[in-house]
């Protein structure tokens, strides 16, 4: 079973602050996601991106302000319910060692008991979404490739066909080539599929490939939140920084022959 | 008369006392693992009992076991029967294994793939279940394996007590000073340790391969 989507805007930080022990790892963020819209959290290590994801499904809990989903404050949510409608992708796929990777992908529909011809031909039809074999539906995880677990982890998050979709560094630990290719597919998967999607990066060429929005992120800070094309024209300095850090490379490639 | 023969005239009574051996280690595992394994799970949810749970199961290994009888023995119904003390006690010291190991196990679990559950809405319940129990599992069996070698092993002192088993043939050859004897009863007991010891062994690899990542 998942929400619908009555909403407006699917995900809303409102003023949201978490604090730990002390340390400040979000400070007074604001920021929305409607329906349809992919917003990419860009950042540094320990900027404060995977704990906004947290806050909304409901991992953690704001220490001020407030975080909506679907209209709804996470506090007022059932976190069961709340988590089943937000599919969750992480770096490596965080898939389950010892489940094939058709009941990886099944995990969600299984534990709503859905029938099972009907988990059966979701699963079917995600593999061939994510471009996987039904080949690879009874192997484990550990028989994959690291693109490939990515891709089931891409699958599993999607099988209830949740109305959000979050996405933590999902590709950072893929080769070049395979992160390319996972980028592009993504990028048309997305548009049929039409869901709110917050996906977490920090890799700048991924964020531009990606988003609709990009949400700068800075010591827990937003800094910047700007539609993708006015990123180059952006003055800000941090974006700047960013930018200079990715543009081309340290020596030009010699001409392929 | 040499070992051999000695256990082949009394082959029926080697037989019973195997299995009253087999019985009472059995017996003490089976209620410690019932104890044990639950109390394993519950000081993973409630860090704060990890220290006193583990602790008080450490005191009690480090009671000699023929104390340990002693102190049971003035103990209601426990006390009237050998045989009931002999599976409390031996029950108490397998407590540790299988306490320590089902706590070290379910910490074991990588916690990207319990958050990866979590996040994706499973209950509790299901996340230990389906996720955190067989994930743990290779190293819960590791615990069964060490806590019924050490009462298949203990369960040789129960004779003292009264409450039979292959301790018996040990005890009575002590008193006889008759070799044959004694390993009419060590022999069949270091057997039944290491046959239990070889099939857990392989059932605790098998489920091993679960947790290998890549």
């Amino acid at each position: 079973m998942t929400a619908s989507l009555s909403h407006d805007l699917a995900i809303e930080f409102d003023r949201v602050s978490f604090r730990l022990n002390g340390r400040r790892l979000l400070d007074d963020l604001a920021l929305s996601v409607k329906t349809g819209e992919t917003l990419v959290l860009l950042g540094r290590s320990g900027s404060g991106k995977t704990t906004a994801l947290k806050l909304i499904n409901r991992l953690l809990l704001p220490t001020s302000g407030e975080v909506r989903v679907n209209g709804r404050r996470t506090t007022d949510w059932d976190p069961i319910q709340l988590r089943r409608s937000i599919g969750y992708v992480i770096q490596d796929g965080g898939l389950f060692p010892h489940f094939t990777v058709e009941r990886n992908i099944a995990v969600v529909p299984q534990i709503e008991n859905w029938p099972r011809a009907r988990i059966a031909a979701r699963v079917e039809e995600l593999l061939s979404t994510v471009g996987l074999s039904k080949d690879l539906s009874s192997r484990y995880p550990r028989q994959l490739s690291g693109g490939q677990r990515q891709r089931v982890g891409v699958a599993r998050a999607l099988a209830a066909d949740p109305p959000i979709l979050i996405l933590d560094e999902p590709f950072g630990a893929l080769d070049p080539i395979t992160r390319s290719e996972m980028q592009k597919e993504f990028r048309a998967l997305q548009q049929r599929l039409h869901k709110a999607v917050i996906f977490v990066t920090h890799d700048l060429r991924e964020a531009l490939l990606l988003a609709d929005r990009i949400a700068l992120m800075e010591e827990g800070r937003l800094i910047v939140d700007l539609p993708v094309e006015e990123c180059s024209r952006s003055r800000h300095p941090l974006l700047r920084a960013y930018i200079e850090a990715f543009s081309g490379l340290p020596h030009p490639l010699p001409e392929p022959e | 008369m040499n070992f051999v023969q000695f256990i082949m005239t009394n082959r029926q009574q080697v037989l019973d006392l195997t299995l009253e051996h087999i019985t009472l280690a059995g017996i003490a595992t089976l209620l410690a693992a019932l104890v044990g394994i639950p109390l394993g799970v519950l000081i993973t949810r409630v860090p704060q009992l990890s220290k006193p749970v583990i602790g008080a199961a450490n005191i009690i290994q480090t009671i000699p076991s023929l104390a340990l009888f002693g102190f049971l023995l003035p103990a209601p119904w426990i006390g009237e029967r050998a045989s009931r003390l002999t599976i409390l006690a031996l029950a108490l010291y397998a407590l540790l294994p299988l306490i320590r190991n089902t706590y070290a196990g379910i910490q074991g679990v990588d916690p990207a793939v319990v958050e990866a559950a979590r996040a994706m809405g499973l209950t509790d319940r299901q996340l230990l279940l389906h996720v955190e129990l067989p994930l743990a599992s290779g190293i819960i069996v590791a615990g069964v394996r060490i806590a019924t070698v050490l009462s298949i092993g203990l369960a040789t002192i129960a004779a003292a007590i009264g409450a039979g088993g292959l301790g018996e043939f040990i005890f009575r050859g002590l008193a006889m000073v008759n070799n044959q004897v004694i390993l009419a009863g060590a022999v069949p007991a270091a057997l039944l340790a290491l046959a239990a010891d070889f099939l857990l062994g392989t059932l605790e690899r098998r489920l091993g391969l679960l947790r290998s990542k890549s």
